[in-house]
């Protein structure tokens, strides 16, 4: 294999950007941005430079030094170098250094203008780590650097208490689905007695049922993980509230790498799940995008519906995984990288442009005024919406036929559905902020951003357009099935026909969907939908009230818990056992001082009264 | 009457205790100080007797020692209260608590 000092140079220039930032050049704002995001963009160039020349299945899929050993158990800190981890290289790099460059226009006034970009380089560094991880002890550890990066990001504005907050549940909420993929793993590790990739595959390919009766339990809880970090439901809460993170942020983290470390891991690992365990990863996939898409409909803060699309278009990407389909689910993922970060920058546009206004009630008419943002939000959410012949549609297309296949009828159905909300709340989005009167004020001075925020756009516009046929799923297609015949570019084009009746019913919906916001919000001011749905309309808003669940029941339950040990803490550890301890020690201290009265001659007689005490025992 | 070895102890004793007394309750430091002389030297006093009683040069020698172990420190000593006294104005021993938190 050539090359081989490449992908350790990928993964640890951001973790030098890092260092060189928080340790040099802080306070130089231009040299910071420029070395984190001369580092991305470095890990692109020299990925391509990689595939060029080993082509995306290298001779050496793996290399790996050994970092330790504890008794049996041997850690390894490798790097799987295949067609899956190679393609999310050149996404989390590509997709990466487009935001990366985008935030140098978007923060520009920003104070912490350096720490921000020595935080998406630590992030970036962690993403890497999970995609280029070759055993589970050592994406473990990358599952949680993306947690913490993930965390100091959402929190980047922390003197917002909002902000505070919201950095603190996505961590909490992460956590929660960590310890069940540290259970997982631990199972794992239990039984087959391996933790490499590689490993444990061929392990499973020559003893299926090694895993035993534990199969299903063990799946469930390694998807525990990807629970947590894709925000599938119930654990989907904290992603809608780390939009309090700046735009560029949203598009990185929360649509197109770290929400999309849960499907990538469930593919990679997709030999240990068995048919009961994917039954339930598809459904709660499945029951995610459902409630999501409702959700966005009547959300009005223009990042939370992108957000909740994301949350849909992840329960899409499960749903596909759990439909034993890596292909379409990675497909679904890429494109998804694309466009939502597309959409998410666009989004970042308008709210720059409108001066910090992110209610969408209050934008309008700002086709006008900001015509590359018009025009790359309309790619984004014809893309979105699984308009031919964006990527979208292929993508999406390509999970609906997969769903035909395993005819899983009530999936079917259900992904149809949500594609028809998922093209309405878009273009309920796009026609109430591009179209119509100004809303307010600011809508009327909006203005176009600046050229550093607009390229961004339009590279990231131009793979949301191609996207579906430049051979994506020819890479993911023989990473997963050995007998996969590589499509020529003309055949991507029509693939969809394989399937038509999904194909035909994946437009039709989509169509209606865009009719029907089109006749709704074309010309409207405020939002007719809440008369005609009444109450759902208003759970709609609420998000189906599960922060308020949660609420009254597990932090309620929590604030229990936590309330009885500070109890304990307070009362048994402090006051008794401590407090014994410590008011003896006061005492007999207090006691003792009283002997030292700084009187020369008292302790002249107390030094002769001991010498005759001594005198007296060594004489008796 | 026949001096033995007990009435010289009986004086040394006595020497002791005077200074003793003297050092526990006098106030002035240089009276203090006296009365340690008359504590060094009613130890003399028993070293000499045990020596002459036991027919042993050993207490004398060690005699000759604290003599001049005493006048050295008689120097240093009454070089100290000298500059506490030109500190302080005063010399006495209640005037000297700052040991004292």
């Amino acid at each position: 294999m050539k090359y081989e000092i490449l992908p350790w140079l990928i993964l640890f220039l951001p973790l030098l950007s890092v260092a060189v930032i928080t340790l040099f050049t802080l306070r130089s704002k231009t040299t910071s941005s420029l070395i984190s995001i001369g580092a991305v963009v470095a890990g692109f160039v020299l990925s391509i430079i990689f595939i060029g020349a080993n082509g995306f299945h290298p001779a050496v899929m793996e290399i790996s030094k050994n970092w330790l050993t504890i008794g049996d158990l041997q850690i390894d800190f490798g790097l799987k170098l295949d067609a899956l981890s190679l393609m999310m290289l050149l996404i989390v790099t590509g997709v990466g250094g487009a935001i990366h460059i985008y935030s140098y226009g978007y923060m520009r006034d920003d104070e912490g203008f350096s720490r921000f970009f020595a935080e998406l380089s630590l992030f970036t560094f962690s993403m890497l780590g999970i995609v280029l991880a070759n055993n589970f002890i050592e994406m473990f550890i990358f599952w949680e650097l993306v947690g913490v990066s993930s965390y100091l990001l959402i929190g980047f504005w922390f003197e917002k208490p909002s902000a505070g907050d919201a950095a603190k549940k996505a961590f909490i909420v992460n956590r929660l689905g960590d310890f069940g993929f540290l259970l997982g793993i631990l199972m794992i590790w239990g039984i087959l007695g391996s933790l490499n990739f590689g490993e444990l595959q061929n392990g499973m390919a020559s003893n299926a049922t090694a895993l035993g009766t534990m199969a299903t339990i063990a799946g469930l809880l390694i998807f525990c993980g990807a629970v947590g970090k894709s925000a599938q439901f119930p654990l989907h809460v904290w992603l809608p509230d780390a939009m309090e993170g700046p735009t560029p942020v949203s598009a990185l983290i929360h649509a197109a790498t770290m929400v999309a470390a849960g499907v990538y891991m469930l593919c990679r690992i997709l030999f240990l799940l068995n048919a009961d365990a994917l039954h339930v990863i598809a459904y709660i996939g499945g029951f995610t995008s459902l409630l999501a898409a409702l959700i966005a409909v009547q959300q009005n803060d223009i990042k939370r519906i992108i957000a909740y699309s994301t949350l849909s278009q992840l329960g899409y990407m499960v749903m596909a995984v759990g439909l034993n389909g890596p292909t379409p689910a990675m497909f679904h993922l890429t494109t998804h990288a694309f466009f939502k970060a597309l959409l998410f920058l666009s989004a970042g546009s308008v709210i720059i442009g409108m001066h910090h206004e992110q209610d969408i009630w209050h934008m309008g008419n700002l086709r006008k005024k900001m015509p590359i943002t018009f025009w790359t939000f309309l790619i984004g959410a014809l893309a979105l919406s699984g308009i031919p012949p964006f990527a979208g549609f292929y993508s999406k297309d390509s999970i609906l036929a997969q769903a035909l296949e395993q005819k899983s009828y009530l999936l079917f159905t259900v992904a149809v559905f949500v594609a028809g909300l998922t093209a309405f709340y878009t273009f309920r989005l796009f026609f109430v902020v591009f179209s119509g009167k100004e809303k307010s004020e600011h809508a009327s001075h909006a203005h176009e951003s600046p050229l550093v925020m607009t390229l961004p756009l339009v590279a990231l516009a131009i793979f949301a357009a191609v996207g579906g046929f430049i051979g994506i799923t020819n890479n993911y297609g023989s990473q997963f099935a050995a007998d996969h015949e590589t499509l020529s570019f003309a055949q991507q084009l029509i693939e969809p026909l394989h399937a038509p009746i999904a194909m035909f019913i994946g437009i039709a919906v989509a169509l209606a969907g865009i009719y029907l916001a089109f006749s709704l919000y074309k010309n409207a001011t405020s939002d007719p939908l809440p008369a005609k749905l009444g109450v759902l309309a208003t759970w709609m808003k609420n998000k189906f009230y599960f922060d308020e669940l949660y609420e009254a029941t597990f932090v309620r339950a929590h604030d229990f818990i936590a309330a009885v040990c500070d109890w304990i803490d307070r009362w048994l550890v402090e006051g008794f056992c401590i407090g014994l301890v410590r008011g003896g020690t006061d005492l007999t201290g207090r006691a003792l001082r009283l002997v030292q009265t700084g009187n020369l001659q008292t302790y002249a007689f107390l030094f002769v009264l001991g010498v005759a005490l001594v005198l007296y025992f060594v004489l008796k | 009457m026949h001096v033995g070895l007990e009435h010289y102890l009986t004086v040394s004793f006595l020497l002791f205790a005077l200074g003793l007394l003297g050092v526990i309750m006098r106030r002035n430091l240089l009276v203090i100080y006296m009365s340690l002389e008359l504590m060094l030297n009613a130890a003399n006093l028993a070293l000499v007797a045990f020596s002459r009683f036991n027919d042993k040069l050993d207490g004398q020698v060690l005699v000759f020692f604290i003599i001049t172990v005493a006048a050295a420190e008689v120097s240093v000593g009454l070089a100290l209260i000298v500059a506490l006294y030109r500190r302080r104005q005063s010399a006495h021993v209640e005037d000297l608590t700052s040991m004292k938190l």
